[in-house]
């Protein structure tokens, strides 16, 4: 597991080797760090969610793509506890996460961003930041009348947190209201908010979507930075080029269904990605629907 | 935003458990120890009293019933038959007694039954002794008022709906509780009030007048107040206070002019005709539940048929989609506000007279029961709204069987409570979409 | 015109037992909505379940006063369980429709003849005050000056009262400043986004939930303890009076709504007295003292909208920190 995030353009060296067998949807993985088992979420007449079986390779970046209403938003809500399924069992690190409540699943070590920004408008970027920090005792009601309680804390969670919005370029921002943000700056703070919390798998939901390129290249490194630090990463993304850029293995979700997985150069070969994505207009590159880094020539 | 999908069914149960235990626990507890008093609302500033004798002897324990204006008290008579009850306006009231506690073989032998209306005197104190003889009661059994009281709650119910359609399609057109909808209800009844009395005019023209000027209140409240407050974006729970604040000055300006008492709308008093069993009804409440019907399918109609109607689902459905496809939302909203207040006008003139009597505050001591049917209906879903209100109305008609009458909007509101725990959307509402 | 006596009265309502219960209550709902976001509109049963909690544990189950404070704090956190345990996880307006309901519920309950021999139905209690002016340390005498002046058991209301008031404040002040304060105002954004953090959002809305309530039903007590218990009171326009005096002061402050409630009461008792004086005067003429006296609470509703129109953050508040989120 090494990448090489520095040079612009050039694509992160792979993670290889994560599934066992033949490449198909729900191929087993070597090392999962969350499997579904025959997870289903209807809203009415429409099925959003209807997965048989799927597992998510630890320690590397996957790529979760389908078309706009695919359920892909509604599958990380599932595997958070956000909404509840219909059917179906999953399990997070070996344990099963049916009935367990968001804030449960986040405090093991899956948290997650959202589609829509939630960057908490009305406190200070650091404040955002303190407030993704685990295990505070000044966050207990008893203890937060006695400051001395947490002062200490409070000094290693800053530090902590400056550090991290060092990374992010959003430190001189710090006593800012979040509010005061671009909208590129609040992904890049909730993503920097979620790793205070020292997530063991990080869900992205489309975390380039609105960001402009400058920033998206920085984002990129982040997320490689993730997995360099041990960390999995789920994203949605619709950015192909991106994904062909950073993701080890790509799920491609259309109508509910896992229609794809496997490595990126491969998936995008797929004909029923192709169909899923284009309908007809099969003579589309990939490539081109979304993408908005421009990539070294000869590298097509 | 709702996290209804995140419980499981096994929670609700827990949760609704808790509910009803500590219910019961407060109900429970209090019951038993209870005795009631001889003498109730002493320092109340009128009252109606009475003596209880049957040939010369007092009779104790007697149940009597003090009801009208929205208020309703109790008590049994002492050893001397005595009893009193304070009151708190100089109006009408109806004085009942409770056959069932008077000894056996004896019966209310007076034309007119057990139930009596009476009118507070000059000297504020009024006295009314029933006539007890040796007599067979007339025993009506319990299933005759149910369905009694099945009627009246269907009344009640139509009355509360023709209020709480237009609160729903308020809330579905703009998002805003409205506070002041009360207030729209108190108006209906002291415009009819108005031209009955000051004008002279007959209760036929009234209604329709007071419907007039209750849409056209709508109309200026929209134009004068709501449609800017829009424009200058403000959020819906500050729309929510403005409302209370218009409300509480709507409220107090009614006082203003229309004083703190009780006045009535011409015919309150028309006799009550007996139909079957237990159940008799006056001209009034026959043609007030006619009445609303035909109003309540026009509005249905209204709301399937017509362009405006549909244009109204569609903005309440999805306001940006339906501006998108070219609705003039504005004009829309105009016109739901028009009908709201028109409905809640004609809703409060039948409520003048199924309290009976007009009060400044007649219209807030329904507020709470139209939010619970609006609610159990599925915020901003007119139909439920309608549904809910006939929910409301029986269940506080009915209820008023087992238990106290002057408990009887508590069941409507620990039911409310109730619904929200297993269908926070409501009846017919839709749950809406997380993250 | 006797500007004296008017002046007189509304000086005395800078510093009463009304003055102070509004304000407990108005700080209470300063933890519900301006810092939690928990629309509130139930606070009049908070006060109700103080003052008869107190009442009825000295009157009926023989309690001293200390005690009688005790259960009504006690009760009210159990009404909070009560009503939060199924509505905290609800959207905001419906929390607003629950709690008004609650509390009418509890109001009714109150009452109603039924439990008459506890509640005093209509009547309301009195007497419950031998334990409490017992335990008086202040002797016999007139204290204080001008429109101040009171006797021992008034003073001893008053101290107990802002005792209370100054550690309610203090308390507040604490919890707002520490990392509890940062999650709670984080939950009043957005609260998916805090529960994605790995925090018990619904803990925390409980905790605020009771935290406000007891200030609450602590405002009841101070209200009850000088005189006597009227149910009439505790309909839901003393809620919305609550609501004006704290979006008066700022309800996302810690100080607004002791500002506000002050200010409330000092405005309603300058009107109260000078409106009639102005009819007997001869100032306003073609209306009559009643009608004069209703003025004020027209005067309430408008204010109440024309704040919230123009100047929503209350006095103190700060505009960048828009008290109303959503
Ligand atoms: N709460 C809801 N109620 C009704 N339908 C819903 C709800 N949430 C999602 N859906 C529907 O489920 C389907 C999947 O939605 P989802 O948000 O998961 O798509 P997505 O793959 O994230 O799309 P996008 O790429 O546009 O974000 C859509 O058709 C959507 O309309
Ligand atoms: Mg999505």
């Amino acid at each position: 597991m090494s990448s090489s995030a520095k040079i612009p353009g050039k694509p992160a060296s792979k993670t290889t080797g994560l599934h066992i067998g033949e490449i198909r949807p729900g191929v087993s993985k070597v090392d999962p760090i969350v499997t579904i088992d025959g997870v289903s979420r209807r809203f009415g007449g429409l099925t959003a969610v209807d997965v048989e079986h799927l597992e998510i390779p630890r320690g590397a970046i996957t790529a979760l793509i389908g078309p706009n209403g695919a359920g892909k938003t509604t599958l990380f809500n599932l595997l958070t506890g956000f909404d509840k399924p219909d059917t179906g069992s999953w399990s997070f690190a070996g344990k099963s996460l049916a009935g367990i409540p968001a804030f449960k699943v986040a405090q093991m070590g899956q948290v997650r961003t959202f589609q829509l920004t939630k960057a908490l408008s009305l406190l200070t970027v650091l404040e955002n930041m303190k407030l993704g920090a685990k295990d505070q005792r000044g966050e207990k009601l008893l203890y937060s009348l006695f400051s001395f309680l947490w002062k200490v804390k409070e000094v290693e969670i800053e530090a902590k947190a400056m550090e991290l919005l060092k990374r992010f370029k959003l430190d001189a921002k710090k006593d800012d209201f979040a509010a005061s943000l671009s909208g590129g700056q609040r992904k890049l703070l909730e993503m920097a908010r979620a790793l205070m919390t020292d997530p063991v798998l990080v869900m992205l939901d489309e975390p380039m979507a609105g960001v402009n390129p400058a920033l998206t290249q920085s984002l990129l490194e982040h997320v490689l930075g993730l997995k360099e630090q041990g960390m999995t990463v789920l994203f949605v993304e619709h950015d192909m080029h991106m994904v062909r850029h950073i993701a080890d293995w790509v799920i491609v979700m259309a109508e509910g269904r896992v229609v794809a997985e496997g490595p990126a150069e491969e998936v995008m070969k797929n004909p029923a990605v192709i169909d899923a994505y284009l309908g007809s207009h099969q003579d589309t590159d990939l490539g081109t629907i979304t993408g908005r880094i421009t990539l070294p020539k000869g590298k097509k | 935003m709702t996290l209804s999908k995140s419980q499981t069914g096994s929670k609700y149960w827990i949760q609704i458990g808790l509910l009803t235990t500590a219910l019961t626990l407060i109900f429970g507890g209090l019951f038993s120890t209870s005795a009631l008093a001889d003498e109730v609302g002493a320092d109340l500033p009128y009252k109606v009293q009475g003596n209880v004798k049957n040939e010369g002897i007092a009779l104790e324990g007697v149940r009597i019933v003090v009801a009208g204006g929205g208020y309703t008290a109790e008590t049994v008579t002492d050893a001397e038959g005595k009893w009193l009850i304070g009151v708190p306006e100089k109006a009408g009231y109806s004085v009942s007694l409770d056959q069932s506690s008077l000894p056996e073989g004896i019966a209310v032998v007076e034309e007119g039954g057990a139930e009596q209306s009476v009118e507070i005197g000059p000297s504020g104190v009024v006295t009314k002794n029933f006539f007890i003889g040796a007599g067979e009661r007339i025993v009506v059994s319990m299933l005759d008022q149910v369905i009694a009281r099945i009627v009246y709650g269907l009344n009640f119910g139509l009355m509360l709906g023709l209020a709480s359609v237009g609160l729903s399609l308020v809330f579905g057109t703009t998002g805003l509780s409205n506070f002041a909808h009360a207030e729209m209800v108190t108006f209906g009844a002291l415009a009819a009030f108005f031209v009955t009395s000051v004008l002279d005019l007959p209760i036929w023209i009234a209604i329709p007048v007071a419907v007039v000027l209750s849409g056209a209140m709508g109309w200026g409240l929209d134009s004068g107040l709501w449609r800017p407050l829009r424009r200058r974006g403000l959020g819906l729970v500050q729309l929510m206070i403005v409302s209370i604040g218009l409300s509480l000055a709507a409220r107090y300006v009614f006082q203003f002019f229309a004083s703190g008492g009780t006045t009535q709308l011409p015919g309150f008093d028309s006799p009550k005709i007996k139909l079957f069993g237990a159940t008799a009804l006056s001209v009034i409440d026959i043609a007030s539940m006619v009445l609303s019907l035909v109003v309540i399918i026009a509005f249905a109609w209204w709301l399937m048929k017509s362009q405006t109607g549909k244009a109204t689902r569609a903005i309440s459905d999805n306001p940006d989609l339906a501006a998108a496809s070219g609705i003039d939302v504005d004009r829309v909203i105009r016109t739901v506000w028009i009908i709201a207040a028109a409905l809640a006008g004609l809703s409060g003139v039948l409520w003048a007279y199924f309290r009976p009597g007009i009060k400044w505050d007649m219209g807030a001591q329904i507020l709470l029961l139209i939010f619970a049917a609006v609610t159990l209906g599925g915020l901003g879903t007119a139909f439920g709204a309608l549904l809910g209100s006939l929910v409301v109305g029986l269940l506080v008609e009915v209820s008023s069987l087992v238990i106290p009458s002057d408990l009887k909007y508590v069941g409507a509101l620990v039911v409310l409570i109730v619904i929200l725990l297993v269908r926070p959307q409501g009846i017919l509402g839709r749950k809406e979409r997380i993250g | 015109m006797d500007w004296l006596a008017i002046l007189n009265n509304t000086a005395q309502s800078l510093l009463s037992p009304a003055t102070m219960a509004f304000a407990l209550a108005a700080l209470g709902l300063a933890m519900h909505f301006g810092f939690a976001g928990l629309l509130n509109f139930g606070i009049a049963g908070y006060m109700a379940i103080g003052a008869y909690g107190y009442a009825i544990s000295v009157l009926v189950f023989g309690f001293e006063w200390w005690q009688g404070i005790l259960v009504s704090l006690v009760a009210s956190v159990i009404f909070s369980l009560i009503l939060g345990i199924p509505t905290l996880r609800l959207r905001g307006d419906y929390l607003a429709i629950v709690t008004i309901a609650a509390a009418e519920i509890l109001r009714l309950l109150f009452l109603t003849t039924a439990f008459g021999d506890i509640t005093g139905g209509a009547d309301g209690l009195s007497g419950y005050h031998n334990s409490f002016r017992a335990a008086n340390p202040f002797p016999e005498a007139d204290y204080g000056f001008g429109p101040w002046t009171y006797n021992s058991v008034e003073l001893w209301v008053l101290v107990l009262g802002l005792l209370a008031l100054v550690a309610c404040v203090f308390v507040l002040l604490l919890l707002m400043k520490s990392p509890w304060g940062r999650v709670i105002k984080a939950i009043r954004e957005d609260e998916d986004a805090v529960r994605a953090l790995g925090k018990n959002v619904f803990a925390y809305k409980m905790q605020a939930l009771i935290i406000g309530g007891i200030f609450g039903s602590l405002g009841g007590v101070i209200y009850a303890l000088p005189s006597s218990i009227n149910p009439g009171v505790y309909v839901t326009s003393l809620t919305f009076f609550v609501w004006t005096a704290l979006l008066l002061g700022g309800a996302a402050t810690v100080f607004g709504p002791v500002l506000g409630a002050v200010l409330f009461w000092v405005l309603q008792s300058f009107l109260s007295n000078v409106l009639p004086e102005l009819v007997t005067s001869g100032v306003l003429p073609f209306i009559s003292s009643i009608q004069a006296s209703t003025i004020r609470f027209i005067l309430v509703g408008v204010g109440l909208m024309l704040l919230v129109i123009y100047r929503p953050q209350g006095i103190l508040g700060d505009k960048k920190e828009l008290t109303f989120v959503k």
